[in-house]
């Protein structure tokens, strides 16, 4: 976009691109958003229906689709309260430190293939460290608030969350491993084809993974049954007990971002990211090369699936949500530490050991060519292209080093 | 016109890189200035993210994120135990004395004389270009640490030209991690004192619950 700007427009070079950044962070900034707004309305109906009542049901004529609109309007027209006792700087920038870094973690995820903020070739890894930060500003806004209940709920999601990272990154690096690359987009693109081709499918262990995965990435942004930091039936409302109007729905705008930002990572590593099912754009002819509208199809396409896919993801979060009672704090560490993080080390090796014996998976065949996966494994030292373009087992080294730094 | 050719003539690229210095200098000063512990952590969060939208700016993303990850990830860390060992009451003070202040300013003094000297040995500063690196990718990064060396020499090389990777350092540095692993496992690991089991409840429950 930058470059149709500056050549076919005649923007100046800088300008070209501060609105190709603009751009793209609006856009960024209404998925989270728009998404939180559908979201909510989401999970009281969800949750309604669950518990056996209708939910939401007149504000904006039927369903109450205008509901969390309405409460939008409501949480801006609140007060703004500090408590007396607050550090006031601390307490008044905590919200936009948890928006903030679900906002950048948001950055990196790509929607289709050409369809992403800033494509990074470690994605994976950069979206996963980021993620880890929005912790921080839930820490802050407990310690901040002068409350016990929120510094007690602060500190469960400190622990909690630096604690489920370890299995997390375990799990995200098996489809790291698989592909050979810490690129999101070239990670999607290795499951491009039917349904068998997706990690998911790939062989029993990533099939065992990907639940691991799932545990994991709900316990990670703070959903029930791992809601320790807003546990309400001990601690009032956690780590935004003090919290009210836009500041607090801050909070909750970082939260439904995060829940997508998971859910379109899960998406991206294990179900094949923007490529469907069944390849729809392939069947009918639509392939990269049939020009650019059609390649714009193609894309949109893609986009409509990773959304979808991420959609459901979240739904399934809100049908766990209010379906399963809250752990307590030590079964909480006991599900991370005796139950994922064992799991998750022995898939790792298990799938490593099978991409070494059954390179292809156990659907292969299917459109995947044979060969293509240890071609740079075998030749070793033989040139640039063998390593950058296909799957290289060596590659998932770095981040599992790095999980060893984290604790 | 005239604002439009200057504003043409602009660096960007130094100009984000002085903006991401300053930032990353500031919050440094302000880790120092402060007095209250979380305030520092934030501060030192800030600067060190500073650093690595640095790296970011630098094309360098593997080490940007790493050090998202480790450094800020780490003070997040920094910060629970902070609060958890400081924490007498709410919001408490801490004031450096005076010596320490002064020793601290000799040692930075003299670090910085050490860092602006070899800053200007350089002979002529090469200006941050953009995408000098042609597509970076961690891909021969990971290769190397295993030991096999994909980036420098062309296919067809007599493996015994072929440079070695950096499985050894890797190997030594991954065991010297499990080992300090296994040592915070030791050392954190409860004391069981010896004593009836009705006692332990009793002792329990008037310290508060299990911690």
């Amino acid at each position: 976009m930058a470059d149709f700007l500056i050549n076919t427009v005649g923007l100046p070079e800088w300008l070209a691109w501060v609105i190709t950044a603009g751009v793209a962070a609006a856009l960024i900034l209404n998925v989270i958003a728009g998404g939180a707004l559908v979201f909510i309305w989401a999970e009281r109906k969800i949750a309604a229906r669950i518990q056996d009542r209708l939910g939401p049901t007149r504000t904006g004529g039927r369903f109450g689709w205008l509901q969390s609109l309405a409460d939008g309007i409501k949480l801006l027209g609140k007060e703004d309260l500090m408590p007396e006792g607050a550090d006031g700087m601390l307490f008044q920038l905590a919200p936009y430190v948890s928006f903030c870094a679900s906002f950048c973690a948001f950055i990196a995820l790509p929607f289709a293939f050409d369809f992403v903020g800033q494509r990074l070739n470690v994605g994976v890894f950069f979206v996963v460290a980021v993620l880890g930060l929005e912790v921080f500003g839930v820490i802050l806004a407990g310690y901040a608030s002068a409350s016990k209940w929120s510094l007690f709920g602060a500190m469960r999601e400190a622990a909690q969350v630096v604690s489920y990272e370890v299995p997390l990154g375990m799990c995200v690096v098996v489809p790291v491993m698989l592909a050979g690359s810490m690129d999101l987009v070239t990670i999607a693109e290795k499951q491009a084809g039917w349904v068998t081709n997706w990690y998911l499918f790939h062989d029993p262990f990533t099939f065992v993974i990907f639940w691991v995965y799932v545990t994991c990435a709900v316990a990670s942004v703070n959903r029930a049954p791992f809601d320790l930091a807003e546990a309400e039936s001990e601690l009032v409302a956690g780590f935004h007990t003090e919290y009210s109007g836009m500041r607090w729905s801050f909070f909750f705008m970082a939260e439904y971002g995060s829940m997508f930002l998971v859910s379109a990572l899960a998406a991206l590593l294990f179900m094949g990211g923007w490529n469907g099912p069944i390849p729809v754009a392939e069947l009918l002819g639509l392939s990269a090369g049939t020009g650019d509208t059609a390649n714009y199809f193609v894309r949109l396409i893609g986009c409509f699936n990773l959304m979808g896919k991420a959609t459901l993801g979240v739904l399934v979060m809100m049908w766990v949500r209010w379906t399963l009672p809250r752990l307590r704090i030590d079964q909480v560490m006991t599900t991370c530490l005796k139950y994922c993080t064992p799991i998750a080390a022995a898939m790792f090796a298990g799938a490593m050991f099978w991409q070494l014996a059954l390179p292809g998976g156990v659907m292969r065949g299917m459109s995947r060519p044979a060969g293509e996966i240890r071609e740079g494994w075998l030749e070793g030292p033989g040139g640039r292209a063998a390593a950058r373009g296909t799957a290289v087992p060596a590659a998932a080294v770095p981040p599992k080093k790095l999980m060893q730094v984290q604790p | 016109m005239i604002a439009s050719m200057m504003l043409a003539a602009i660096n960007w690229h130094s100009v984000l890189f002085l903006v991401f210095a300053g930032l990353a200098c500031a919050f440094a000063v302000a880790v120092v200035v402060a007095d209250n512990i979380v305030r520092m952590a934030f501060y030192l969060v800030l600067s060190l993210g500073s650093t690595a939208g640095l790296f970011f700016l630098a094309g360098a993303e593997f080490i940007g994120s790493m050090q998202l990850m480790i450094y800020v990830g780490g003070t997040l860390v920094l910060l629970v135990f902070g609060v958890m060992l400081t924490a007498q009451a709410p919001f408490i003070s801490i004031k450096t004395s005076t010596n320490d202040r002064v020793l601290a300013g000799v040692v930075g003094a003299a670090l910085l004389v050490v860092l602006l000297q070899a800053a200007f040995s350089v002979e002529a500063w090469r200006r941050p270009g953009v995408g000098e690196v042609a597509n970076p990718s961690a891909t021969p990064l990971g290769m190397a640490l295993l030991g096999v060396r994909v980036d420098d020499p062309p296919a067809g090389t007599s493996p015994s030209l072929v440079r070695s990777g950096y499985l050894l350092p890797f190997e030594i540095v991954s065991v010297h991690l499990l080992v300090v692993l296994v040592g915070a496992a030791y050392l954190a690991r409860a004391k069981r004192r010896r004593i009836p089991r009705g006692i332990e409840t009793a002792d329990v429950a008037a310290s508060g619950g299990p911690r």
